[in-house]
């Protein structure tokens, strides 16, 4: 076959809605388009991890604390699988934390805000976790198959964070005066950043055509930025709580909501690196990462003797 | 493939799979790392069965796993198509006939 | 101290002993030298966690039924008093949440920080190899709920020690650095394993009523067990010398202290709320 054939029968399967694996040929911004994609998504679940990580020492009752704690263990499962996925298309994770240590790849700015109440682990698990399983249950029906399998997974799962997170945002709405002030101010921070995290506008979004046209992407950043928005109004009026947008209203002729314009110069300078946490969540990775090498090697050390011990004894 | 750069200390890759009831098969659950397949049989009951999803693991390391080329698909599987006899469906039996 | 007062003080000492290991083992997640190791741990971390609030809900129970005199006097946490002159029934949560550290029963050697994965490692080791022979005895325990909480503790634990001695041989048997950090480890820990073995007031008092154990009896195999895999990992083990004591009557390490202000910051600085 040549190369032109062999495109042609990759647009004839994408076309078709047949899965891509990974040793079936693809072209080549196809696989890296994948690879930035599926490790951005894997360091922003690793990455994830602190803001909320911060609270497992703190959480107000046992029940929170160990329902937290496997929350927040969930992601990094989660970023297990998805880096596994990345991996499939010949790239080792080692490399793709590297690509996350130098700063050259890049994970959701809405980590990048710092955790300062309880609340607000109620507000990541309802806004955050809710924006994301928006964004991810049109994956499941990605193109590529390992991706698509990872994302079946991370969904199954994720089903029960965000009703974690609502249960605490009701729990504190319906507390004393002073618990709702904390949920209504964890919501007034966390509001804009979720609806940041579909990306930017379709018409600046120099990435969605070609993915739409792969089917890697299924929606537009628009379209589930207005889903989430049109379904979590509901959610918040429910718990009494206040969307901080004044030019949030119901529009009967759209269906949908109108909501305020967002501050995407915010949204860039964080991106860039100029958010509250950037470095300091990097920073952890980092040191964690480097901490582990000792471990790492001991291991892969104690390894490779007990096989060299093995390869004697059999010899013998 | 993109070029792989092996690095001499990363753990290897292993491909897991779980039976998740005692009288159907292995499948593929995914990978992981370990530095030893005593560790990837724990990483994996760690990571793919903390809702209880199996009772049985298999690791291979995935270097070890052979794969056929998807070129050569058509020569492996498409002689199957036309052997629909080994399709239960392909027998026609009376209604009355049942949990065959 | 009678018999009641006694086993509520020993099951306080076990839940203590879970909660505050599940604390500092939980301390490690997202922070972990690898994904896989990080899940790991948190699981375990998880499984202390849960066993801690089952011995906590049934420490509550015992507390629960005491007479009211003993009630107004077993803690001297302000809050707690409240709550009890108040005729409120306590829960696992005011236990944990609302008691001071002289109120806190746990052994020294689980509120040691996690230093590094060596330490980490050798205190959970230490602790794994003292519970699967603890549990494996409180299983036969005249209290059934103590021994109904053991019976599904061992299966945890069992998985717990086969982690951590791996890891000991691991890092033991692995590069010089690890053989050094995991000696080192071994070392310092020591001194904080003899506190598992030693018998207060109320390990003798649920020891005559057939709940509890003779734990200096379980030394010996203890000692067998860490020798055992101390050898497969080429460590070397500490000669008995001074051992720390005081966690089991409340007389703790600084770190303890600063375990329980983070652990219970939002209720003491929000006291009286449902979270």
């Amino acid at each position: 076959m040549t190369v032109h054939s062999f495109q042609e029968h990759f647009d004839k399967k994408i076309d078709g809605d047949v899965a891509i694996e990974p040793r079936d040929w693809m072209p080549d911004d196809y696989r890296k388009t994948l690879i930035r994609q599926i490790s951005q998504h894997a360091h922003s679940e690793i990455v994830g991890m602190l803001p909320e990580g911060n609270w497992i020492s703190r959480a107000p009752s046992l029940r929170r604390k160990a329902v937290l704690l496997a929350k927040v263990q969930d992601e990094a499962g989660h970023g297990l699988y998805l880096y596994s996925a990345a991996e499939t298309l010949g790239i080792t994770r080692d490399e793709l934390y590297e690509q996350l240590h130098s700063g050259k790849a890049k994970y959701s700015s809405i980590f990048n805000y710092p955790t300062l109440t309880w609340a607000d682990m109620g507000a990541i698990g309802w806004l955050v976790d809710g924006a994301a399983i928006m964004n991810q249950v049109p994956l499941c029906r990605c193109s590529y198959g390992p991706y698509a399998r990872a994302m079946v997974r991370v969904c199954k799962e994720e089903s029960f964070h965000q009703r974690q997170g609502y249960e605490i945002m009701l729990t504190l709405a319906n507390g004393a005066p002073m618990q709702k002030k904390m949920a209504q101010d964890a919501l007034d921070r966390w509001w804009w950043p979720s609806l940041m995290m579909f990306g930017p506008p379709d018409a600046e979004s120099g990435n969605t055509e070609q993915s739409m046209r792969w089917r890697i992407k299924r929606l537009t950043n628009d379209e589930l930025r207005q889903k989430f928005i049109d379904v979590t109004v509901e959610q918040a009026n429910i718990l009494g709580l206040t969307i901080p947008d004044k030019d949030l209203k119901w529009n009967e002729e759209r269906g949908h909501y109108d909501s305020g314009a967002i501050n995407w110069d915010e949204f860039w300078n964080v991106v860039k690196g100029n958010g509250p946490c950037n470095k300091q969540r990097l920073d952890t990775r980092k040191k964690a990462w480097a901490d582990g090498q000792w471990v790492r090697d001991a291991a892969m050390a104690h390894a490779e003797k007990r096989k060299a011990r093995k390869a004697t004894a059999k010899a013998a | 493939m993109a070029q792989q750069t092996t690095n001499k200390n990363e753990w290897p890759l292993w491909e897991v799979f779980i039976r998740s009831k005692a009288g159907l098969d292995h499948k593929h659950a995914g990978s992981l790392h370990a530095a030893d397949a005593e560790m990837a049989i724990e990483n994996a009951r760690d990571v793919y069965t903390r809702r209880m999803e199996g009772v049985s693991i298999w690791v291979v390391e995935s270097t070890n796993i052979h794969a056929s080329d998807p070129g050569d698909a058509e020569s492996l599987y498409d002689p199957a198509n036309d052997k629909i006899y080994r399709h239960p469906t392909f027998y026609n039996l009376p209604d009355a006939v049942k949990y065959m | 101290m009678n018999d009641q007062k006694a086993l509520l003080q020993y099951t306080l000492r076990l839940a203590d002993d879970g909660l505050i290991l599940g604390h500092r083992l939980s301390e490690w997640c997202g922070h972990g030298p690898i994904l896989e190791q990080d899940i790991a741990l948190t699981n375990t971390a998880l499984d202390h966690l849960g066993r801690a609030r089952s011995l906590y809900q049934y420490a509550a129970a015992l507390f629960n039924t005491l007479p009211e005199a003993d009630k107004a006097t077993f803690f001297t946490s302000v809050s707690l008093q409240k709550e009890v002159s108040e005729g409120t029934a306590i829960d696992e949560d005011d236990l944990a949440y609302l008691r001071d550290g002289w109120d806190y029963r746990n052994v020294l050697l689980v509120e040691r920080p996690n230093e590094d994965w060596a330490y980490t490692v050798a205190r959970s080791f230490f602790y794994d190899a003292f519970n699967s022979l603890f549990f494996k005895e409180l299983a036969k325990s005249n209290d059934e709920s103590l021994a109904a909480i053991a019976e599904k503790s061992l299966k945890e634990v069992t998985y717990h020690l086969r982690w951590s001695s791996e890891w000991c041989v691991r890092l033991g048997d692995g590069t010089d650095e690890s053989h050094a950090r995991m000696q080192q480890a071994i070392n310092e820990l020591w001194a904080y394993t003899g506190e598992l073995f030693t018998m207060n007031d109320a390990d003798a008092a649920v020891a005559a009523q057939g709940i509890g154990m003779d734990l200096a009896a379980l030394r010996p195999q203890w000692k067998e067990l860490v020798a055992l895999v101390f050898d497969e990992a080429t460590m070397a083990m500490p000669a008995d010398a001074w051992m720390h004591t005081g966690g089991k009557d409340g007389r703790h390490t600084e770190y303890l202290g600063y375990i329980l202000a983070e652990l219970q910051f939002v209720q003491r600085a929000y006291p009286g709320m449902e979270w």
